[in-house]
C-alpha cells in the first residue's frame, strides 16, 4: 500500500482542470467584454456572429431561452481537442473518475470498460479535433497580427501599427497553443509515426523528429497553454471593463 | 551501523501476512541486500527470486512501499527509513510464496502474438538491407528486461483482472517492436483491437513510470499502436483513401527466414552500399 502523498497529483489535476472549466464556462456565457481595441479573447475567436464578426449580428435561429454568446459556437472544437487529448485523458481519468486514483491505488468501483465501448470509444475522434485545432492556430495568429493594428486617433478611419502588452499576451497564447497542438500524438502519427520506413520519406522524418521533440513535453505544453488561454481572456476582459489599462509599448 | 525496520510479506496462495525484521544497514545497500541479509540471518526459508543484481535480468520485481520496483535497483538511501519499509510480492500475479509470484501467464500471452514476418529478402543471398534510422525506433523496445513491473502496475490487470481480454503494456511494447520493424509485413492491428484489448488501456502512464529501463511505453508504443488501430478501424477518411492506395506487398517468398533477427546486427549490415 502506498504511503506517500499519492492523492496530491490527481487533486491538483482536479483543481486545475476544474478551475479552468468553471472560468471558461462563466466567460463563455458572458457574451460581452470579450474584445477591446484590436484585442480579441481566444475564447471568442474566431468571432462568427456579433459585432465586427465574420457573419454579422446574432443569428435569428438562436434559441430564445439560451443566452447568446459567440463563444458557445466555437468552444466545442478546442474543448473537444483537449477532452480527447491523450495526455488529458490519462490525467482526468485519475483526477475526476478515480480510474485509477493513482498508480497502484485501489479503485472505488469494480466494473471497467476502458475505451472499448460507447461513450469512451469516441475518444478515437481525436485526430479530427486536431485538424480543427490547426485551423484555430491560424486564426489565433491572425488575431495577433490584428492586435498590432490600432485605430489612428489623429486620422479617424485609418490604422497604424503599434504594440501593446495585450499583443504580447496574445502572441504568447498563440505560441503556447502551437507548442501544445503541434506536439499532439495524432500529428506525430500522421506526420510519419505511422510509417515503418521513415528513411524513405526524409522530409516527413524531419517533421516527425520535430513533433516528437515537442511531444516529449506535451504535458507541460498542455498546462501552460491552458492557463494562458484563461489568462488572455482575463486580460482582455479586464481591459474591456476598464479595470486595467493596457500599456502601449510603441 | 544504523538500523532499519523491514516489513516483508510472508505467506502463500492460502494466506499470509507481514512480518517485521530489524536489520543493520550500511551505505550503498539496496533492498535486495537487506532481503538476503534477512534470509541469511533471520528467516532462512524466505522465498525471493533474483539473479543478476544489476537490474538486467528482471527477476527481483516486488512492491516496495507500494511502488513496483526492482529490489536490486532500489537503494535504501532513496527510501524513508524512519518508518518500516514494506516489501510485498507483485499483486497482479498469483502468489507462489513470500516474494515470489507465478508470472507464467506472460509467456502464454507472448505465444499468442504473431511472430516476426519479414518481407521478401532484398538480396539474392537471402539478406535484407535496412536504414539505421528505421531500426533506431524499435531499439528502445528491445531494452525490455521482462521484469513485468509494467504488467503489475497496470490497473486493467491489477484491479480488474482482465487477463483474458488484455495483454498488458509489456506485450504492447513487444507488438510495437514487431509492428514498427522496417522488415516486418505482418498485420497485428485486428488482434490488438480484439483479443489484445488495446482499448482497455486508458493511458494512465503508470507503466512508463515504473519501467526500470526508461522505455516510454505509453508515448512510444501504446499511443502509436492506438493511432494505427484508429487508422485501420475508426477513421472513415483513411478507409476511403485505402480504396485508392496500391495493394500491400505480398507475403514473403518461400524459404525466407522466420526467426526474429537481431536488428542491431542486421542494421550493421545495412552499412553496405545500397
Amino acid at each position: 500500500m502506498r504511503r506517500d502523498a499519492w492523492w496530491l497529483q490527481p487533486t491538483l489535476v482536479f483543481l486545475g482542470l476544474g478551475a479552468f472549466i468553471v472560468y471558461a464556462t462563466w466567460a463563455a456565457f458572458q457574451g460581452v467584454n470579450y474584445a477591446w481595441g484590436p484585442y480579441l479573447s481566444p475564447l471568442y475567436s474566431p468571432l462568427l456572429f456579433g459585432p465586427h464578426s465574420w457573419f454579422g449580428p446574432e443569428p435569428g435561429w438562436w434559441p430564445r431561452w439560451l443566452v447568446f454568446s459567440p463563444a458557445l459556437l466555437i468552444l466545442w472544437a478546442p474543448g473537444g481537442f483537449r477532452v480527447t487529448c491523450y495526455y488529458y485523458r490519462g490525467a482526468y481519468y485519475k483526477g475526476f473518475w478515480a480510474d485509477p486514483p493513482n498508480c497502484t491505488v485501489r479503485e472505488p468501483r469494480k466494473t471497467y470498460w476502458g475505451e472499448r465501448r460507447f461513450p469512451l470509444i469516441w475518444q478515437n475522434i481525436h485526430r479530427y479535433f486536431m485538424y480543427l485545432a490547426l485551423l484555430f492556430l491560424v486564426d489565433l495568429f491572425v488575431d495577433f497580427v490584428r492586435s498590432l493594428r490600432w485605430a489612428d486617433a489623429a486620422h479617424p478611419g485609418r490604422v497604424v501599427w503599434g504594440l501593446g502588452v495585450g499583443s504580447i499576451v496574445l502572441f504568447v497564447n498563440w505560441f503556447l497553443l502551437s507548442g501544445y497542438t503541434l506536439g499532439c500524438h495524432s500529428i506525430r502519427h500522421l506526420i510519419g509515426g505511422g510509417r515503418d520506413l521513415l528513411s524513405a520519406i526524409p522530409k516527413r522524418a524531419q517533421a516527425y523528429n520535430c513533433v516528437s521533440c515537442l511531444n516529449r513535453k506535451h504535458m507541460q505544453w498542455a498546462w501552460m497553454s491552458l492557463f494562458w488561454v484563461a489568462f488572455t481572456d482575463f486580460y482582455v476582459r479586464m481591459c474591456a471593463m476598464g479595470m486595467i489599462r493596457d500599456w502601449r509599448i510603441f | 551501523m544504523a538500523q532499519a525496520m523491514f516489513r516483508i510479506w510472508r505467506g502463500d496462495a492460502r494466506g499470509g501476512g507481514f512480518q517485521d525484521f530489524t536489520v543493520q544497514i550500511s551505505d550503498g545497500m539496496v533492498v535486495l541486500d537487506v532481503v538476503h541479509q534477512i534470509q541469511a540471518e533471520q528467516a532462512n526459508d524466505l522465498a525471493v527470486r533474483w539473479n543478476c543484481k544489476a537490474g538486467k535480468c528482471g527477476s527481483c520485481s516486488a512492491e516496495i512501499n507500494g511502488h513496483p520496483k526492482l529490489m536490486c535497483m532500489t537503494r535504501l538511501s532513496s527510501l524513508p527509513l524512519d518508518r518500516p519499509v514494506t516489501v510485498e510480492p507483485m499483486r497482479t500475479f498469483p502468489l507462489v510464496r513470500d516474494l515470489v509470484t507465478d508470472v507464467s501467464w506472460n509467456y502464454e500471452v507472448k505465444k499468442r502474438i504473431k511472430p516476426f514476418q519479414p518481407r521478401t529478402p532484398d538480396a539474392a543471398d537471402g539478406t535484407w538491407r535496412m536504414d539505421q534510422r528505421d531500426v533506431d525506433r524499435v531499439q528502445e523496445f528491445r531494452k525490455c528486461i521482462e521484469c513485468f513491473l509494467c504488467q503489475d502496475v497496470c490497473h486493467v490487470l491489477r484491479e480488474h483482472q482482465l487477463h483474458r481480454e488484455y495483454i498488458g503494456p509489456r506485450f504492447y511494447v513487444h507488438t510495437a517492436a514487431l509492428e514498427m520493424h522496417p522488415l516486418d509485413v505482418a498485420n497485428r492491428l485486428a488482434d490488438l483491437r480484439g483479443p489484445g484489448g488495446l482499448g482497455y488501456c486508458n493511458i494512465t502512464k503508470c507503466c512508463t513510470k515504473v519501467c526500470p529501463e526508461g522505455i516510454k511505453i505509453t508515448d512510444n508504443a501504446i499511443i502509436p499502436l492506438k493511432e494505427r488501430v484508429v487508422d485501420e478501424f475508426y477513421d472513415p477518411v483513411r478507409r476511403l483513401f485505402r480504396i485508392f492506395r496500391p495493394k500491400p506487398q505480398p507475403p514473403p517468398a518461400k524459404g525466407a527466414p522466420e526467426a526474429e533477427p537481431e536488428p542491431t546486427r542486421t542494421a550493421a549490415s545495412s552499412s553496405a552500399p545500397r
